[in-house]
């Protein structure tokens, strides 16, 4: 198998399953978490505050005042990482291609030597959170091998694309193809590791928010 | 004033037929200083290379074409007239090519079988086409199969040049489902040194290269891992294309017809393979440096690599999924919904009634108490 063969099974098949793969288990998990239910809260809530939900959903998308001081490590690295992958994914023009072919939504992308130098902002945060977590003994503590693995898989196709992008470690149709195979497993995991917090994340933010509001703590 | 050739006076050479042609000196040092540098050899080499190739007896060719659209021939015989490379062409001793030669039927067999019995171990087999090991019926010359006659001809050769992508790698014919069980001539001839000279068709001055470099050297040009001339299939089209900057900018063209197209930005949304195909079209261009593909305004297709045309669609960008579609992604998403309404409907049967906890008159009153 030559290196356009390896790459075409991975635009091909190997793509289109893990693209299933994905979608199925995305639709699976919200619906689970969605029909999962609660039991009836009986009690009368405290505070009527409607819209709580909906606000604790931006509320908690901006830092928090003093976050700076305490945790500036997460707080900064953290931004920089999540805004820059964002920005990596949807805004480098054969991402927004692929999302087009697959979609039909289209829209302007930015330059690459702009998004080649968030994507390398991204994954020095990425290094710095991981240093941060593996001394930091709080963090450390709470860590589990989900989280090395969330890191481990959200890394690969950051680092893969930067290395094709500039033609490093092998030729390019190869770390083309390796690329996507990291990307490929990004889609497969994610709905089944802590990586599904980038659908549920509103979701859970606005839950909170709400029963918050029920219990007097409103936003 | 014209000087003309140095080894003129030699019968039988290059370098008089040249002279015979009216090439001066001046002119083929010039030729061959760019063939120097495109084979990426020490500018000095020029001088040495000259010499050599005017100096040397016309070199015996055999020029085997089996499954193949003559596209390769034609590309190298008609590129621009007349050039130096046509030239050189001409001047080898191309002792048997179907399309060429002036003998037919016997006659023409027989020139082959002459050619391989004079130089025996010396002849240089140039072979477009692919070889069918299907049915030997499929596609035969003169009722010799293609295999055999690839076998027989091989087995006295000093080196083996396979031009085109159908020699090379197989090609068109061995495109999915390959009716004849096409393969290309390495994958048959495993005892002889095969420069891969891929493309569709190959650049003209690529096999001038390899030529120049046998005829100097008496040896083949350096090789990467696919045989293939180092030299000229180092880089990529993208690499190379000079329509590089607006790729970098993320200037594309949405269309052939766009404004961004007449603007000349780059032709990647437009399915354009030269990130991912190495060759120098880019550089050397064709018909005699005037242009090639991406400047004429249509993206690479990707000739020169092996399996391009199972690739995916010619005009689906490289960075889309070659046949992932919107609707197989509904599909999913609906499995995942139906999926999702049955686990719940199955945790609120189960879990539910688990959790469901049952209170006795007993537990209230004690509560009370």
């Amino acid at each position: 198998m030559n290196p356009l063969d390896l790459l075409t099974f991975a635009r091909g098949s190997a793509m289109n399953w893990a693209l299933m793969i994905c979608i199925v288990g995305i639709m699976l998990r919200l619906f689970e978490i969605i029909g999962l239910g609660r039991k009836q809260d009986l009690s009368k809530p405290r505070t009527v505050t409607p819209g709580s939900g909906w606000r604790t959903v931006f509320t908690r998308s901006w830092p928090i005042a003093g976050m700076m001081k305490r945790e500036p490590v997460t707080y900064l690295a953290g931004y920089v990482f999540h805004v820059g992958l964002l920005i990596v994914i949807f805004y480098y023009a054969p991402h927004i291609d692929f999302i087009r072919s697959m979609t039909g939504l289209n829209w302007r992308g930015l330059p690459s030597t702009l998004v080649d130098a968030v994507a390398v902002a991204s994954i020095i945060a990425l290094l710095v959170l991981l240093a941060h977590r593996l001394t930091n003994p709080v963090k450390r503590l709470l860590s589990s091998f989900g989280d090395y693995l969330a890191w481990g898989v959200t890394l690969l196709p950051l680092l893969t694309g930067y290395l094709a992008f500039h033609h490093q470690l092998f030729e390019y149709t190869l770390m083309l193809s390796l690329h996507l195979f990291s990307v490929e497993l990004l889609l497969v995991l994610l709905p089944f590791t802590k990586l599904f917090h980038s659908f549920s994340v509103l979701l859970s933010r606005w839950y909170n928010g709400q029963m918050a509001a029920r219990k007097g703590v409103a936003s | 004033m014209k000087y003309p050739i140095k080894s003129d006076g030699l019968p039988g050479t290059v370098g008089e037929g040249l002279s015979a042609r009216g090439v001066t000196r001046r002119e083929f040092l010039t030729f061959c200083t760019s063939l120097t540098a495109m084979l990426a050899l020490p500018p000095a080499m020029a001088g040495v290379m000259a010499e050599a190739i005017s100096r040397a007896r016309r070199q015996s060719v055999i020029w085997l074409s089996f499954q193949e659209c003559t596209g390769c021939t034609e590309s190298l015989t008609r590129s621009h007239a007349p050039t130096l490379e046509n030239l050189i062409f001409d001047l080898i001793s191309l002792d048997y090519h179907h399309t060429l030669q002036a003998a037919s039927g016997e006659a023409a067999e027989l020139a082959r079988i002459q050619a391989m019995k004079d130089n025996d171990g010396r002849y240089l087999l140039i072979v477009d086409g692919s070889i069918p090991t299907g049915n030997p019926g499929f596609s035969t010359i003169a009722g010799i199969s293609n295999y055999d006659m690839l076998m027989e001809t091989a087995r006295g050769a000093a080196a083996i040049v396979a031009v085109g992508t159908c020699a090379a790698y197989g090609g068109l014919p061995g495109a999915s489902p390959n009716p004849t069980g096409a393969v290309s001539v390495g994958e048959l001839i495993r005892d002889k040194p095969v420069v891969n000279v891929p493309g569709c068709p190959p650049i003209p001055v690529v096999v001038t290269g390899v030529l120049a470099h046998f005829l100097t050297f008496g040896s083949l040009p350096e090789l990467d891992a696919q045989g293939r001339p180092r030299s000229f299939y180092g880089e990529t089209i993208h690499d190379r294309c000079y329509r590089r900057p607006f790729y970098d900018q993320g200037k594309f063209a949405q269309s052939f017809d766009d404004e961004a197209a007449r603007h000349g930005w780059c032709l990647f949304k437009l399915g354009c393979k030269g990130p991912v195909t190495y060759n120098a079209c880019a550089t050397t261009k064709w018909n005699d440096g005037t242009s090639f593909p991406i400047q004429s305004g249509h993206g690479c297709i990707g000739c020169s690599e092996a399996n391009f045309w199972d690739a995916g669609p010619l005009y689906r960008a490289l960075s889309m999924p070659v046949s992932g579609t919107t609707a197989m992604l509904e599909g999913a998403a609906a499995i995942g919904a139906a999926a999702g309404v049955a686990i719940t409907w199955h945790n609120r049967k189960t879990k539910a009634a688990a959790a469901h906890e049952t209170v006795t008159v007993q537990e209230l009153l004690r509560e009370e108490k």
